[in-house]
């Protein structure tokens, strides 16, 4: 078997007068479609927002390509381990800030072309690039927000609940590019209650008041 | 030239215009009467006690005194800057670096260019316009940078997570502070003689001076403001913004 992605090794994080995850500790390999199940408010989010570094945890260790996840630099890592929030905020005035942002912030040449591909994977036309933001229904939102993390294609892709609340459409469509993206070997691992997510993942972990419960 | 003097006792009866302010205060319930009254003592002990430094200042004329005295004003302007600062780390530090580049800048400017000399009745005065100036501005700012740093927290967040530097997740926030900072002195310098004649003009009208000569004055003096209030804020929002993030380039919270 191929070195893990991830390793980590009885993770935690205690914040005043609370305990939010506890003696986390599993293996990813690369390419692996992990989703994470359990409670509301059980921890999965925090768990997601740790491995994207995005939370840093209080106790134990995180190991990222055989590395200690402490050791990247930030950004740099944050392209590679790209975080999709459950419920995004797209920034600017139009579409077409959200996705220069990622050319942007890599000083690239910013290509249209790219970006109306993009918009093409989760089914939306190209003259959207130049909408605003706020004309936008909850699912194109969702949908630019998801391209936004891989017009640069990352390594890992961490879903946070990102299909929770979307039409069976836009559902279709951003479940269509994540078994895509995952059969292109990306590494995913998303917190998720969908039946469809669940079926097309390799292993769930549950977690139950910040303990991993069950790892399948 | 009229002999300009206000005597104790026509001070006295102005102290029955604070009573108007008291007496609408008490009947609106408004809950300033301790403020106002505070304000009225401060204003008093402190104007009295400036006036006496002034007076020495003036009379013996050494540079040294001359900059301790622009070098207490910009303190106490850093000092006050703080305070706005809403807990911002490092803010007093901050806002006298801002304002005693923004004060130092414009002064050594203003008299290279031979518009005042350095004498104490004249640098004095303009270091505590200026420094009072960039002092509101900076207070500004630094209200501005809060509220967006509290408000955009989900954009911001997203773009720390798209792998985005200190420096591109927070510019956007920067500018804004740096322009509602400066948003006073240009709103004042766009409607300076329509609305208002400023203190200095007017004093010196007051004083009998001829009235374009004063308003000679005070366009070096809306110039002078504008690049004051640009360079304080423009440098304290570039110092603080790095305060909002910690070690880990998370978004840090400490309202």
């Amino acid at each position: 078997m191929a070195e893990p992605i991830f390793t980590l090794h009885n993770v935690g994080v205690d914040v005043p007068e609370r305990t939010l995850l506890a003696d986390i500790s599993f293996t990813v390999a690369p390419g692996e479609f992990v989703t994470i199940g359990g409670p509301s408010g059980s921890g999965k989010s925090t768990l997601l927002r740790v491995l994207a570094t995005l939370l840093t945890p209080t106790s134990g260790t995180i190991m990222y390509n055989g590395q200690p996840q402490a050791s990247y630099e930030k950004t740099a890592y944050r392209r590679e381990v790209s975080y999709c929030y459950q419920q995004p905020s797209l920034f600017g005035e139009t579409v077409w800030d959200n996705l220069a942002f990622p050319f942007q912030i890599r000083h690239v040449d910013i290509s249209e072309e790219r970006m109306t591909q993009a918009l093409a994977s989760v089914q939306l036309p190209a003259a959207m690039l130049h909408q605003p933001i706020t004309d936008l229904s909850g699912g194109e939102k969702q949908r630019v927000a998801l391209i936004r993390n891989l017009l640069f294609t990352p390594k890992v892709l961490l879903l946070d609940e990102i299909t929770t609340g979307l039409d069976a459409v836009t559902k279709e469509a951003v479940h269509d590019v994540i078994a895509n993206l995952n059969r292109q070997g990306l590494t995913m691992i998303a917190v998720t209650h969908d039946e469809v997510e669940l079926a097309a993942a390799d292993r769930l972990l549950t977690i139950e008041d910040g303990r991993l419960a069950v790892a399948v | 030239m009229t002999q300009l003097v206000v005597t104790p006792t026509a001070l006295l009866f102005a102290v029955a215009l604070v009573a108007i302010a008291l007496v609408i205060s008490l009947k609106e319930k408004i809950g300033l009467e301790k403020d106002l009254i505070v304000g009225v003592i401060r204003a008093v002990i402190q104007l009295t006690v400036v006036g006496y430094v002034l007076t020495y200042i003036i009379k013996v004329n050494q540079h040294w005194l001359t900059l301790l005295m622009v070098a207490i004003i910009v303190l106490n302007a850093a000092w006050n800057a703080r305070g706005r600062a809403q807990g911002i780390p490092h803010a007093f530090a901050i806002s006298l670096l801002a304002i005693t580049a923004a004060t130092g800048v414009t002064i050594v400017l203003l008299v290279l260019a031979g518009a005042i000399a350095f004498v104490p009745s004249q640098i004095v005065p303009i270091s505590g316009m200026i420094a009072s100036n960039a002092m509101v501005a900076i207070g500004l700012a630094y209200r501005s940078m809060n509220s967006q740093f509290h408000d955009q927290r989900q954009a911001l967040l997203e773009r720390l997570s798209l792998g985005a530097t200190k420096y591109q997740t927070a510019i956007a926030v920067v500018r804004e502070a740096i322009r509602t900072g400066m948003s006073p002195t240009i709103d004042s310098a766009k409607t300076v003689g329509l609305v208002s004649l400023p203190g200095m003009m007017s004093g010196l009208i007051f004083a009998g001076v001829d009235p374009t000569k004063a308003i000679m004055y005070q366009i070096m003096v809306t110039f002078m403001l504008m690049a004051a209030t640009s360079l304080g804020s423009t440098i304290a929002c570039y110092l603080a913004y790095g305060q909002f993030f910690n070690a880990d380039l998370q978004l840090r919270t400490f309202r």
